[in-house]
């Protein structure tokens, strides 16, 4: 058994047919049911975008967890579908095509798979560290040329349009944020159960035999380019979908969307969530755009703080939080929860402590970096001076002991975390 | 030679750079044949399946394959023209279940391609046809399991099962016996009579008592050229065999 599948090694999901289409109506209710529990504007906004991004986190993962392909790129895809969609959205206001602003993001799709055959077919020819680097390429290409032609790409400043256009089908303009989450959903909803469905197919289950063992699939009558291919096309298609959809979302397009950092975003989403597990970047997408929405709006060092929360991830579990979650599943369905429970509860409490000395810590240098002097800074709600001693005092007990007791928690969860995992694994011999 | 012949070999070359390691093999195996290429360690026994099954280019001569030419074609293209290999290291899908394994084995030959449209689970035939490969391998209480989890001696019958589930009509097995104990090999053996029942049969194998017992004929190669192709009985006796191969192998023990 080699290294990589113990890390990786994860309980498999399997839902049966009843079971799946409860899944997928709970989901579709829950998704319905959203903006009537969260119903401010931010919260839309929040969501919206998290929809958005689960589309393109699968998407990616189409070529890193199930075809095995590590892609540096992948923003080009829903970039440049992006681009087309808001033309799209000004040739309906110019009257020039006649097409319903819910469709739009099929445009998108449709343009994310014309490029992905354009630029794929010469980038899956190989796999590992070749195709990464190709990507990385081929994106800093795309990038250069949406600065040179800016007839089409608009520049620095990108290609606005307004949503509000064509005629209202059903009464929906897609005016109200809340008709737009709506059109999110759907089409998260829609190219969710899409995206799951391929797996189940014969180039879905020969895309994890290409990533398992590329070199057995030729012998076994598949050609490994093609497969490859394939799906990077198909994962193309839908990276278009999410950005068709954030064109109608944010009514602009501007070059970063089709930039590094941008990718980035949909490796580290991917990753975060658990690239093992179909469902992982689902969890990694809603927990990436929360970092990028939400805690950038409350503190200047939320890049610090996901980049912490990434290697964390990459360290303790690099499965992802999809593969911790199964683990824990078997864990309880086994009847081992009750040992659990208690250093659950302690890493937490320690974790959390430890979590605000550091967090007092890292605000107060940032406030001191950008004043000069330091001054008043909000913590949690608490308005501390980062130019006096004191906070720094207290930051660096609290840090400290916190610290400490964090450490004697963990180990401790871990003793009995090995405990229980060997008696599971005599108990299946 | 006609050209009937399963695998044909024509003064068959293969260097690696200026290091030749097959020197001019010419071999025809007859369909339904049980031939064994046997040899003492680094004679190009590997070498020639690799040629034979693509995975390495030939540097001169040509091999035919069920009377076609097949010396430049790469390795799923003769997959598809009916000729199937395993491996002398385990080389299976890790992360895929044992049925999962066996399936996607077969699924070129059934005709399902590269679709992306059909959810495998309703193509009854694959199904059926994984399901009975498992059977016939002996792994079903297995058959959810992650390959990369089973023994050695179960990821050795996986290997032959993946090997066999297409259907192959030529199946070129490399040292499927390696690293097992006696009685893993008895069943081993039995296993690959069981399954290569009317193929053509081509193996590599260290192990004389499989090779005798398993062989209708038997190849010698030493120092990439075959210097004997006969019978057991034949091959037991010559003396230039035994001289090279056989009484290297006595004198080791």
């Amino acid at each position: 058994m080699s290294a990589a599948l113990k890390s990786g090694e994860v309980p498999k999901f399997r839902p049966t047919n009843v079971g799946r289409y409860a899944l997928w109506g709970g989901f579709a209710l829950v998704l319905a049911a959203l903006p009537l529990v969260f119903k401010q504007g931010f919260a839309i906004t929040i969501m919206s975008q998290m929809g958005i991004f689960i589309i393109a986190a699968l998407s990616y993962n189409m070529l890193l967890g199930q075809t095995g392909l590590l892609s540096f790129g992948h923003a080009v895809y829903s970039g440049l579908g992006a681009y087309f969609a808001i033309h799209t959205l000004n040739w309906i206001a110019a009257g020039k095509i006649l097409l319903p602003v819910a469709l739009v993001p099929l445009v998108g799709g449709l343009v994310g798979l014309v490029f992905a055959i354009l630029f794929g077919y010469i980038t899956t020819k190989k796999a590992g560290t070749t195709f990464a680097m190709i990507t990385l390429g081929i994106g800093e290409m795309v990038f250069a040329a949406s600065l040179i032609f800016p007839s089409f790409f608009g520049g620095e400043g990108g290609i606005s349009a307004n949503r509000v256009v064509g005629e209202p089908f059903l009464g929906l303009t897609y005016g109200p944020a809340v008709q737009v989450y709506y059109l999110i959903a759907t089409w998260t909803l829609v190219a969710m159960i899409a995206m799951l469905a391929l797996t189940q197919t014969p180039l879905g289950r020969l895309a994890n035999a290409v990533r398992d063992n590329p070199e057995r699939v030729e012998f076994i009558g598949y050609n490994t380019h093609m497969v490859r291919f394939m799906m990077f096309a198909l994962s193309g298609f839908f990276a278009g979908i999410a950005g068709g959809l954030s064109a109608i979302n944010f009514e602009i397009v501007s070059a970063e969307s089709v930039g590094a950092q941008r990718s980035g975003g949909m490796l580290v989403a991917a990753y975060i969530g658990g690239v093992g597990v179909f469902f992982g970047p689902v969890i990694g997408a809603i927990i990436f755009t929360f970092f990028v929405v939400a805690i950038s709006n409350m503190t200047k060092a939320w890049l610090l703080y996901l980049g912490l929360f990434f290697v964390a991830i990459v360290m303790v579990a690099p499965g992802g939080i999809a593969s911790v979650v199964l683990m824990n599943l078997r864990v309880w369905k086994a009847g081992f929860m009750n040992w659990l429970w208690k250093p659950y509860a302690a890493v937490l409490a320690t974790g959390l402590i430890a979590l605000v000395g550091f967090v007092m810590v890292v605000e107060m240098t940032y406030k001191i970096s950008d004043s000069g002097t330091g001054g008043k800074v909000s913590v949690f709600g608490v308005q501390i001076d980062a130019g006096t001693q004191t906070p720094w005092i207290v930051a660096a007990v609290v840090l400290t002991i916190g610290g400490f007791l964090y450490r004697r928690a963990w180990l401790a969860l871990k003793r009995k975390w090995d405990e229980i995992q060997v008696l599971l694994q005599t108990r299946s011999l | 030679m006609t050209s009937s012949a399963a695998i044909e070999l024509r003064d068959v070359h293969k260097s690696f750079g200026k290091t030749p390691i097959i020197c001019g093999v010419t071999l025809a195996i007859a369909k339904g044949e049980r031939h064994a290429i046997i040899g003492p360690n680094g004679a190009g026994k590997s070498t020639l399946f690799n040629l034979i099954s693509g995975r390495f280019p030939v540097t001169s001569g040509s091999i035919l394959l069920n009377g076609a030419d097949a010396t430049h074609l790469r390795p799923f293209e003769i997959n598809r023209r009916g000729l199937s290999r395993s491996f002398q290291i385990t080389n299976i899908f890790h992360r895929m279940s044992v049925f999962e394994n066996l399936r996607c084995a077969l699924l070129w030959a059934l005709g399902y391609k590269y679709s992306f449209w059909r959810p495998v689970a309703r193509l009854r035939d694959a199904n059926d046809r994984a399901e009975q490969i498992l059977e016939s391998i002996g792994l079903q209480r297995r058959r959810d399991t992650f390959a990369g989890l089973l023994s050695y001696a179960e990821q050795r019958a996986l290997e032959i099962g993946i090997t066999i589930a297409g259907g192959a009509d030529v199946i070129l097995l490399d040292e499927p016996t390696a690293g097992m104990n006696r009685s893993e090999t008895a069943q081993a053996v039995a296993l690959i009579r069981r399954v290569t029942e009317s193929k053509t049969l081509v193996m590599v194998e260290h192990d004389m008592s499989v090779v005798f017992g398993l062989a209708d004929r038997i190849s010698v190669l030493v120092y990439g050229e075959v210097i004997a192709t006969d019978v057991p009985g034949a091959i037991r006796s010559n003396c230039a065999v035994q001289e090279a191969y056989l009484g290297h192998e006595a004198a080791a023990h």
